[in-house]
């Protein structure tokens, strides 16, 4: 099986930083089956021994992502009012091929210091309140089981962990191919405190409501026809 | 208690003498409630107090939307004779300018308000059920400029609410010419 890596965020894209790219990859490894995993950065000139020692496949072109098209956004209620917000920095690694789900693996990453809502929203977000970035910087979705429910549609099972906290969740997700780029859409229904996100005096669901919609929208470049 | 020197049909009717005090309470209390939030710290409890600002704002705005269609097609009583010999033009021209600003004023501080919260981005859903349309697409700059404009107007409708009250003290006080009894509610 070939794990494929790439990173959202633009520093990470250039060469000189392969090598943390390649060890979040092992680091992702290690979350699954790591003998079933092996990386396979961009080209065998990757400078990540631990990883590149295990790469027996032949090269493939990496699945990319195109960060300037991708969002990943969420919606929330404050006393009915929808407040948009918007991860700004986030990270993918994926060998989807639509052919075989059943092969294929997602791992996202989100930079909790990146989420982004309102002027006046930001600066508590990062508090412990909230994602309590300095303890979480991150949050992960890592699949364990894909599987297609019709031509183009998909069900990727996995774990969410949010603030420390683990959940099974299962996103149903779109695909579809143009010009040489995939785009993968996907909406997922989260409570927010079931992640304590929003805790403290904000645990009041009146004002802001514990629903939250995550819209995923991945545009990727290099991934097999469907 | 001295006798009412105004006769019933030279008060205001009963819609408009509701509308009078329903807005007067509502006025003063989003004002104060506005004053409030400006040095709140974010918290659920401003949260709370941010939206029932903007639904007494809109409130507000619909009832005087109200109160200026009943006053067009009700005139309203003439001063009374003896008063209005007694005044001396300036208090006229005060008098016809101070209720035209607030007329004014009680559509544009409201309106100011929504498009400030449009352009910060934030639609206003009234009571938190019914969502309003944007007056003005997001623009953080424009947002900037508006928040001191709605801050302005809502001054500017609170001095000349008080010129209002002060203007009916003196009347009522100094000149015991009973003009409240025109507006006074719970009708004889």
């Amino acid at each position: 099986m070939n794990r494929l890596s790439l990173l959202a965020r633009p520093a990470l894209l250039s060469p000189r930083a392969w090598a943390l790219t390649a060890a979040s990859a092992l680091l992702i490894s290690v979350c699954h089956e790591a003998a079933a995993a092996t990386a396979t950065p961009a080209k065998a000139a990757t400078p990540a021994p631990a990883v590149a020692a295990s790469v027996a496949t032949p090269a493939v072109a990496p699945i990319t992502l195109v960060a300037a098209q991708s969002t990943v956004g969420f919606t929330a209620k404050q006393l009915g009012v929808p407040l948009q917000g918007q991860f700004k920095r986030f990270a993918v690694q994926t060998n989807f091929n639509p052919k075989s789900p059943q092969t294929s693996q997602v791992s996202l990453r989100f930079e909790l210091a990146s989420a982004s809502v309102s002027a006046e929203a930001d600066p508590e977000l990062g508090k412990p309140d909230w994602f309590a970035t300095a303890k979480f910087p991150q949050a992960t979705f890592v699949s364990t089981a894909i599987k297609a429910t019709a031509p183009g549609r998909f069900e990727v099972a996995g774990k969410l962990s949010i603030k420390g906290v683990a959940r099974d969740v299962v996103v149903p997700v779109q695909l579809t191919q143009a010009g040489g780029l995939s785009t993968i859409t996907g909406t997922l229904g989260l409570k927010r405190l079931d992640f304590k996100v929003g805790d403290g005096d904000w645990t009041d669901t009146s004002i802001v409501a514990n629903e939250v919609q995550v819209n995923v929208k991945l545009v990727l470049q290099g991934m097999q026809p469907m | 208690m001295a006798e009412p020197k105004i006769p019933a049909h030279q008060r205001y009717g009963l819609v408009a003498i509701a509308l009078h005090w329903v807005l007067a309470v509502a006025i003063v209390s989003a004002f104060v409630v506005g004053l409030t939030l400006d040095d709140m710290p974010l918290s659920p409890a401003k949260l709370k107090l941010i939206n029932w600002h903007k639904w007494a704002g809109v409130t507000i705005l619909a009832l005087s939307v109200v109160r200026l269609l009943w006053r067009l097609t009700h005139r309203p009583p003439a001063l009374p004779e003896p008063i209005a010999r007694s005044m001396p033009g300036w208090q006229m021209a005060a008098f016809h300018g101070t209720h035209h600003l607030m007329y004014l004023l009680f559509f544009a501080v409201p309106l100011l308000g929504w498009a400030y919260s449009s352009a910060k981005g934030f639609p206003i859903v009234w009571f938190g059920v019914l969502p309003l349309p944007d007056l003005v697409a997001k623009n953080e700059a424009l947002a900037q400029a508006l928040k001191p404009a709605h801050a302005l107007a809502a001054w500017g409708l609170l001095g000349l609410v008080g010129m209002h009250v002060a203007a009916a003290l003196k009347h009522h006080v100094i000149d015991k010419d009973g003009l409240l009894e025109r507006m006074r509610p719970g009708g004889r």
